[in-house]
C-alpha cells in the first residue's frame, strides 16, 4: 500500500475532460515478474483480478455518451484474458485501442482478428510492447531469462500481420541518457529487421518491484501547489483519464496501490478530483503524460 | 451570411503553393477565404507569404507556430516528442525566426486563435489544433466518434475546422446523446452543456489539409478545402499542383535539410513521424 503525503502542500487536480479510458483488464496478473515493476505484477499477484468482460461492456458504453477519445487495455498482461480479443475488437467500433502487452504469448489467430477488426474500423489500434533492454544480458536481468528473445518474436508476430508495434522502453539503465537508449533501440531493432521502429522511452516509477531494485522516492521528489503555477495540467495523466479495474475506476495506473486512488464504483461516480499526494506525482510532473503511445521527454526545471 | 468558403492551414513558407491555391480559389469562387495557421516551418523566404495572405483578403487565425514567433519563444510548440523530431522542428523553426521580419511576427501576434462563421445553416467553429489546443493533435485514426460530438456540443459548433496534423480528413459526427463528463469548475464553457440537451442533427469535423507539404501520400500535390452550405454541408478538398522544383531549389540555396526537400519532391514525410499514429504512418513509406 502506497502512503500518501499530509501536509497543506497537496495540490488538487480536476478533471478537464475524459479523454482516455484504460482498462486494467487482467489486475496484476502477469505471465512474467518483472524487477521492476511499478504495481509488482506476477503470476500470483492477484491484487487485482480480471475484469468481467460484462463489466467491460458496460464501462464502454459508458463511455461513448462521455465523449471518450481513447482506450488502452493494460495489465499484467492483457493477452492472458480470454475475451481480450473480443474486447478488443468490439472497442474498434468506438476508437483507438492501444494494448500494453510484453508480446510473449500472442498467437497468430488472434493476431488475424486483431488485423481485420483494424482495417474494418477507421481507428488505429496499437500495440506497445515492453523490452528494457537493448540485449539478452540487460533485458533478460530486469524481465527474467529467455524474455529478450521471446519478445522480439512477437515484436516480428506482430510485424508480419501488418501492425507497427512500438516498442516502450523502461529507463533502467541509467548509464545512458534518454537519447542515447532510444537510439541504441532503434539500431538494435533495425538490426533486428523491423525497419520503421518505433521506440518509446519510459521513466523509471520508484514503486512497487522498482524499489528492491533500486530506491523509492526521495523526500524532495514530490509536487506541490507552488510547482503547478504556470505549469501546463493537462501534462498529467489525472486531468484526462481514469483507469476502469474489477475493484472499481482509479484515477490513474500508475496508483492502483494507493487506497484514495479509487475514486468510485463505476466511471459516473469517478469523475472527481484528485489530490497528488503521492510522489510518483512527482514523475509525471517531470516527464508529462508518461502513459501516452508517444514518448515523454523530462522537463527542464 | 457566408454559403461557400475557402480554408487552408499549413502554409510552412511556402509561398509557391499559396499563390497556386489563392489562384484557384479566385477562380472557383468563395464567399471568404481563411487560413488556420502555421504560416511558417520547412520552406524557404518566410516574409513571401505574408503579402499574398494580404492581397487576397484572407482572414487568419493563429497556430502554434505563429504564436512561438509572435511571443518570440525557444520552439514551435509542435508538439514533437522523440529526439529526432524535435531536432529537425528546431532547425526548421530558428530559420523561421531569423528569417521573418519583427513586422511581420508582430502580425501573427494580433490574430485570433479561434474564429466563429456561419455558413447557412451552420455554425463553422475555426480553431488551428483543436477547439481546447492551439496544438492538440486530432488525427483521423485516434480521434473518437464521440470525442468529436462532445467538442461540438461543448463549443457551440456545428463545424469544427482545424489543420495542424497535415492530412485533411472529414466526418460527419451524427447523432447521439452526449452528455456532460467533467466536474470541473474551471472552464464555464463545459458548463454550458447539458445532459439530454437537444442539439442540430448535422455535426462535422473537417481537418483542412495543409499548403506547406505533400500529405504522406507519395504525390507533390498539396491540399486546400472548400465548405458549402447547399443547404446541406458539402466538403470539397482541392488539390493544389505547384511549382515544387522551384521550391526544392530555393529550398536548397537556403541550406535546408535535405530531409525536407525530400518530402517536397517525392510527397513522402521524412520527419515528424513518431508523431503519427499507426494508420497514418501504415500509408507511407517511412
Amino acid at each position: 500500500m502506497l502512503m500518501p503525503l499530509i501536509d497543506d502542500q497537496t495540490p488538487v487536480v480536476h478533471l478537464a475532460h475524459l479523454d482516455h479510458l484504460w482498462f486494467q483488464i487482467t489486475g496484476t496478473l502477469c505471465n512474467l515478474t518483472c524487477r521492476h515493476c511499478f504495481i509488482s505484477c506476477s503470476p500470483h499477484n492477484n491484487n487485482f483480478g480480471f475484469i468481467p468482460r460484462d463489466e467491460v461492456e458496460k464501462a464502454l458504453v459508458k463511455s461513448v455518451s462521455l465523449g471518450v477519445k481513447e482506450y488502452y487495455y493494460t495489465g499484467g498482461e492483457p493477452f492472458l484474458h480470454p475475451d481480450l480479443v473480443y474486447l478488443v475488437c468490439r472497442t474498434l467500433e468506438l476508437g483507438p485501442v492501444t494494448i500494453l502487452t510484453n508480446a510473449t504469448i500472442l498467437r497468430d489467430d488472434w493476431l488475424q482478428r486483431l488485423a481485420r477488426a483494424e482495417a474494418e474500423s477507421p481507428y488505429s489500434l496499437e500495440f506497445r510492447v515492453s523490452l528494457d533492454g537493448y540485449d539478452a544480458i540487460t533485458n533478460d536481468a530486469v524481465r527474467g531469462a529467455g524474455t529478450f528473445a521471446r519478445t522480439l518474436r512477437g515484436l516480428r508476430r506482430l510485424i508480419d500481420h501488418g501492425f507497427l508495434p512500438i516498442v516502450t522502453v523502461t529507463h533502467v539503465d541509467e548509464t545512458l541518457s534518454a537519447e542515447q537508449l532510444y537510439y541504441r533501440f532503434v539500431a538494435m531493432l533495425q538490426e533486428q529487421g523491423y525497419d520503421r521502429p518505433r521506440v518509446k522511452i519510459l521513466p523509471l516509477l520508484r514503486l512497487g518491484a522498482e524499489v528492491q531494485r533500486t530506491r523509492s522516492y526521495l523526500p524532495q521528489e514530490r509536487v506541490t501547489k507552488e510547482m503547478l503555477e504556470n505549469f501546463e495540467l493537462d501534462h498529467l495523466l489525472c486531468r484526462h483519464a481514469r483507469v476502469v479495474t474489477d475493484r472499481g475506476v482509479y484515477v490513474c495506473p500508475i496508483l492502483l496501490e494507493a487506497a484514495d486512488a479509487r475514486l468510485g464504483d463505476d466511471l459516473t461516480s469517478s469523475l472527481s478530483s484528485f489530490a497528488l499526494r503521492y510522489q510518483a506525482c512527482y514523475t509525471c510532473y517531470l516527464y508529462g503524460t508518461i502513459c501516452a503511445n508517444t514518448s515523454s521527454q523530462q522537463r527542464d526545471l | 451570411m457566408l454559403s461557400r468558403i475557402a480554408l487552408f492551414g499549413g502554409i510552412y513558407n511556402n509561398y509557391l503553393a499559396l499563390e497556386a491555391a489563392l489562384r484557384d480559389i479566385k477562380r472557383r469562387g468563395v464567399d471568404a477565404i481563411y487560413c488556420l495557421g502555421d504560416f511558417g516551418a520547412f520552406g524557404p523566404h518566410p516574409d513571401r507569404v505574408f503579402p499574398l495572405i494580404w492581397d487576397y483578403q484572407v482572414e487568419c487565425i493563429q497556430g502554434n507556430y505563429d504564436q512561438s514567433l509572435a511571443l518570440g519563444l525557444s520552439d514551435c510548440q509542435c508538439g514533437y516528442t522523440d529526439p529526432r523530431d524535435n531536432y529537425f522542428a528546431r532547425i526548421s523553426y530558428e530559420y523561421t525566426y531569423e528569417h521573418t521580419s519583427p513586422q511581420n511576427r508582430q502580425w501573427l501576434g494580433t490574430l485570433p486563435t479561434h474564429r466563429r462563421v456561419q455558413l447557412g445553416r451552420y455554425r463553422v467553429l475555426l480553431c488551428h489544433g483543436s477547439p481546447r489546443k492551439i496544438n492538440e493533435f486530432l488525427w483521423e485514426s485516434t480521434t473518437s466518434t464521440a470525442f468529436l460530438r462532445w467538442l461540438c456540443q461543448t463549443y457551440d459548433a456545428d463545424v469544427i475546422c482545424a489543420t495542424h496534423t497535415g492530412i485533411k480528413w472529414h466526418r460527419a459526427l451524427g447523432n447521439a446523446n452526449v452528455v456532460a463528463n467533467t466536474v470541473s469548475t474551471e472552464n464555464p464553457a463545459i458548463h454550458s452543456c447539458n445532459e439530454g440537451q437537444a442539439r442540430p442533427p448535422d455535426w462535422h469535423f473537417v481537418n483542412v489539409g495543409v499548403l506547406g507539404r505533400p500529405e504522406n501520400d507519395g504525390t507533390t500535390r498539396v491540399w486546400y478545402t472548400i465548405l458549402e452550405a447547399t443547404p446541406q454541408l458539402r466538403v470539397e478538398f482541392v488539390p493544389v499542383e505547384y511549382d515544387y522544383q522551384r521550391l526544392a531549389r530555393e529550398m536548397r540555396e537556403e541550406r535546408l535539410p535535405e530531409e525536407f526537400i525530400a518530402t517536397i519532391l517525392s510527397g513522402w514525410w521524412t520527419t515528424c513521424l513518431e508523431i503519427l499514429p499507426a494508420k497514418e504512418r501504415k500509408r507511407g513509406r517511412f
